[in-house]
């Protein structure tokens, strides 16, 4: 049978990022699959060269616009390893609330996305609805809707006040209300089932030995999980990973919906346990000005609060003596690195690893970052051939791909 | 401290059979310059969430045995090493020919504080 090659991206209505796929294809049957990156390649690793350390958390966050927290809070458990900082319990879990936020707000982002692809937009319009209400939580913490910038090496940079967090379990109520409306629909549906279910198999062996991460992972029944290894708060909550045994596109779309429905259920927990402290440090004459910025539960003080810290960000005097809630959410920080870590996190898309190597300076020798869009490539790869032309771009988006994170 | 195990380059594809008999998933790799002329290349393996890092330290125009063979997933971070450090692997069964990232033309490899010329193959 002739062969055609056939080129899928960098520009596709299913991709948001460039990623080319050189196709080959028999008939309407994929047979081998070639990637071709580098479109948007940053070079960000090199910047640890002329940023000191201190300043690479801003750099890194903005490696990914979906996961910016988690890659802060990577970065800083591999530097506070490095120099043997021990983090304040309350900023574990305040690391691991705005970790899980931004897994959500990743996931139902992704359930959005997938449902669009195959068609069903009110799906997608459901699921994008309720990714707001996380959207609005992270805005009134934080002040930022996607890059938070809360993580510091030491600790965290913000804390959350009682009202705050009551407010968070109330909109946490809502969304797990909405979300459980679209359980029959995400899980059941005819449509769905049709372009998912039997999709890009990834058997289970094929997954462990092509490297894949995440829920591709666990939707191929792995319980593997970098939550499982207690970073932040997580040695102390427990986590058992959600996980999946047909290793279709189904089985990778139910762990996310169900991770997303998890997440709600950790950050609650991690409410619940957050321990009080006292006051607040930060790393010396670097960041020493950033305190904690508390607002109460009612959503017009939280916007007036929002404002008020957006206003003291333009303002060079300090802001007024505000009732700062307790809780040591960070230390301080003397010296340089020097040294390696590796440590990594579970992103939403799957397990993150840094490579970090200090050298006493106040420069980086090199921060090297696996991303696990990196890690689902030859997966994606292993899954395309024998599939059908029309179920590539939802086998594509099945990993998840995040073509920013991968090129960094 | 980060407790690598070192190996060197004729072992490397050794290892990393016995790694993948032994149940351990290829994780990645990272590689590091050492002074004006050695690399440091680190290969991290991960079983049941526990890791173990491989250091191969290489002077530069070393080729590396490929561990593409073994482990599939290798090629991608194989191939990007090359394009960031100029790093040559032998027989890496998806080769971009240092043109992951870069152009052909280029030779000087951004992420080499001395910079060293892509060996033509």
């Amino acid at each position: 049978m002739a062969r055609t090659i056939l080129p899928f991206g960098p520009q596709h209505p299913v991709l948001p990022e460039p990623l080319h796929l050189k196709l080959t294809i028999e008939d309407e049957t994929v047979v081998e699959a070639l990637p071709t990156l580098g479109y948007v390649h940053r070079g960000l690793e090199k910047l640890c060269e002329i940023r000191d350390f201190n300043q690479m958390i801003q750099i890194v966050e903005r490696v990914c616009g979906i996961c910016s927290c988690l890659h802060a809070l990577c970065y800083c458990e591999g530097v506070e390893q490095i120099m043997g900082v021990e983090v304040p319990p309350r900023a574990k879990y305040l690391r691991t609330i705005w970790g899980e936020l931004h897994r959500m707000h990743s996931h139902l982002l992704w359930l959005g996305l997938f449902a669009d692809a195959f068609g069903f937009e009110s799906l997608f319009m459901q699921f994008w609805r309720i990714r707001e209400r996380i959207m609005d939580i992270m805005e009134a913490t934080c002040g930022n809707r996607v890059v938070v910038s809360v993580n510091v090496i030491g600790g965290t940079r913000r804390d959350l006040s009682p009202e705050q967090c009551q407010w968070i379990e109330q909109q946490l109520a809502i969304s797990e209300k909405e979300l459980k409306q679209l359980t029959s629909t995400i899980l059941n549906d005819y449509t769905v089932k049709k372009r998912t279910v039997g999709k890009g198999v990834l058997t289970k062996e094929q997954a462990y030995q092509l490297g894949a991460v995440g829920p591709t992972l666990r939707g191929s029944g792995w319980a593997q999980d970098a939550r499982q290894t207690g970073y932040a708060a997580f040695d102390e909550l427990g986590f058992d990973p959600i996980v999946e045994y047909d290793g279709d596109s189904y089985a990778r779309s139910a762990v996310r919906f169900r991770e997303t429905l998890q997440s709600i259920d950790i950050v609650r927990l991690a409410i619940a346990r957050m321990p009080a402290g006292e006051t607040a440090t930060n790393i010396e004459g670097v960041m020493g000005d950033d305190t904690p910025q508390p607002v109460s539960g009612e959503r017009g003080d939280m916007m007036q609060a929002y404002k008020r810290d957006k206003r003291r960000r333009t303002v060079a005097a300090p802001p007024p003596n505000l009732d700062l809630p307790s809780g040591l959410v960070s230390v301080k920080v003397k010296g340089k690195p020097d040294g390696e870590a590796v440590t990594r996190v579970e992103q939403p898309r799957g397990e993150l690893l840094y490579y970090l190597k200090g050298n006493g300076s106040k420069y980086m020798d090199r921060v090297r970052i696996r991303t696990p869009t990196f890690a689902n490539i030859p997966p994606l790869l292993a899954m395309l051939p024998g599939c059908e032309l029309a179920d590539v771009p939802v086998l594509v988006l099945s990993i998840d791909p995040c073509i920013s994170c991968t090129e960094r | 401290m980060l407790e690598t195990i070192p190996v060197t380059c004729d072992a490397v594809q050794g290892v990393a059979k016995e790694c993948l008999d032994d149940g351990w998933r290829f994780v990645t790799m990272s590689a590091v310059q050492t002074g004006d002329d050695g690399f440091d290349v680190i290969y991290h393996y991960d079983k049941d969430l526990v890791m173990k890092h491989y250091r191969l330290s290489i002077p530069k125009d070393t080729v590396i045995p490929s561990i593409s063979p073994v482990y599939f997933a290798a090629l991608l971070v194989e191939n990007e090493i090359r394009d960031q450090f100029g790093i040559c692997f032998s027989d890496i069964v998806l080769d971009f020919d240092g043109a992951l990232y870069l152009e052909k033309e280029v030779r000087a490899m951004p992420f080499c504080k001395v910079s060293v010329a892509q060996k033509q193959s």
